[in-house]
């Protein structure tokens, strides 16, 4: 046996490969994830399809897919390691700030997997025609992350409660609220073709979000995680 | 080398009003075993819980020494294992990788080759690539112990040790509990008559 000292992001990866593997394996999460978010946007797509919608509603309709997609799935990671008594095994040997690393990874994985799927049949299925590119994917990068952030510490709170899925959508909805907010309104300015720079503001707020979010998380995760 | 040891002050904790138990006050030093005993729901699982920092005491509490050192949260956790039916390995991982990955996080690296040797002093050979589902509950313990000793730890907790094991585990487990005693401290929860004779010091609850 080699004892070597490893680093927070090491052992973070650690928990991402593990959690990857066994998500292959199983497809516990991105099923979930996925059949919703494709039956939500084909079903919209089906009631509105008709109407020829503006670009404000075009934008908060792909942010509704993605947020309750991602309130379907993203939980379930700390769920099922409390469902199967893994988590406690997991809180003996190592500390709170990498397995945090570790799931947030793991779900940015999954949320990045799920858009790969659900943007080009967003962009197939409501004819947004002439849209910036560019500011749409940094508006859908930036907001993921922060999702994923603000998902990920809620999850840990969530799954040691019994009523998990009812919990989970009470406390993510005023966490989540400015960051759907504003997201929607970057996507919106994306659809309408304006250039990047007058997304910038929106940009700042993501980005701020974000750093928030996960300073945050890595100060209180230890609290939620411990008992 | 420095001799390991555990006190336990004014241990209090109880659940919605309930006390489980109160006032817990005990000390083991390293070569010697703390059975703790007592019926049903008297707080055996609780007390290696809280022990293990997998549960807030409600009052007191549990210090490790190395020496003359405390031993803090962060560097207990390459001092101290636990094996319990609450702690599960992973099922949809095969033995060889709940290990690789259980030891990496620990800071502890083995290859392959030591692992699998493991693996079969556990009763466990050829077993390595099956995933932990397949395995009966008697496998899955054996497992669960060559992960808590992978470590080497000083502190090793044991709930309900022998349970779920055959004749050939038990006699594992015998000698497991024996070895370590010279090295590390053990504190079992058991109501197993034969295995309180482990133990230099018992701790009866629900008295």
């Amino acid at each position: 046996m080699e004892r070597k000292p490893s680093s927070l992001v090491y052992k973070g990866w650690c928990i991402f490969s593990k959690d990857l593997k066994s998500e292959l394996r199983n497809r516990y999460a991105i099923n979930a994830l996925l059949m919703f978010a494709v039956t939500t946007l084909v079903a919209v797509n089906f009631a509105v399809g008709q109407f020829g919608l503006g670009e404000k509603l075009l934008a908060a309709l792909f942010w509704i897919v993605v947020f309750f997609s991602a309130l379907s799935g993203l939980a379930q990671t700390f769920i099922k390691e409390e469902e199967t008594k893994t988590a406690s095994t997991l809180k003996l040997v190592t500390s709170p700030n990498s397995i945090y690393l570790g799931k947030l990874t793991f779900n940015i994985a999954l949320l990045l997997t799920l858009e790969v799927v659900i943007v080009p049949l967003f962009f197939l299925l409501s004819n947004v025609g002439g849209a910036n590119l560019l500011l749409f994917f940094t508006v859908l990068i930036l907001a993921s992350l922060g999702l994923a952030a603000a998902t990920t510490l809620i999850a840990a709170i969530v799954s040691k409660a019994a009523v998990k899925g009812a919990l989970f959508a009470a406390l993510s909805f005023p966490i989540l609220l400015p960051l759907l907010v504003t997201a929607i309104r970057g996507t919106e300015l994306s659809f309408r073709g304006e250039v990047f720079m007058s997304g910038f503001s929106e940009l700042k707020i993501l980005l701020s979000y974000l750093v928030v979010m996960i300073t945050v998380s890595l100060m209180l995760f230890d609290f939620v995680w411990s008992e | 080398m420095s001799t390991a040891q555990i006190k336990i002050s004014g241990l209090s904790k109880s659940f919605d009003g309930r006390d489980v138990f109160a006032d817990i006050t005990e000390a083991v030093s390293q070569g010697e075993c703390l059975v703790i005993t007592g019926p049903n729901g008297s707080g055996k699982t609780t007390l290696l819980r809280i022990m293990a920092g997998l549960l807030r005491a409600g009052e007191g509490s549990v210090e490790y020494f190395l020496g003359n050192s405390v031993i803090q949260r962060q560097g207990l956790r390459r001092k101290l294992s636990l094996v319990s039916q609450d702690l599960a390995l992973y099922d949809e991982l095969t033995a060889l990788e709940n290990l690789h990955f259980l030891s990496r996080i620990q800071d502890c690296h083995f290859s392959e080759e030591e692992l699998v040797e493991k693996l079969s002093k556990f009763g466990l050979t050829d077993r390595g690539n099956d995933l932990v589902g397949s395995f009966s509950s008697g496998m899955k313990q054996r497992l669960k112990y060559l992960h808590a000793l992978l470590k080497e730890p000083k502190f090793l907790l044991l709930d309900e040790p022998t349970a779920n094991l055959d004749e050939e585990g038990v006699r594992l487990v015998d000698e497991i509990i024996k070895s370590q005693k010279r090295d590390a401290i053990v504190v079992l929860a058991t109501n197993e008559g034969s295995e309180l004779n482990y133990g230099e010091k018992t701790l009866q609850l629900g008295l």
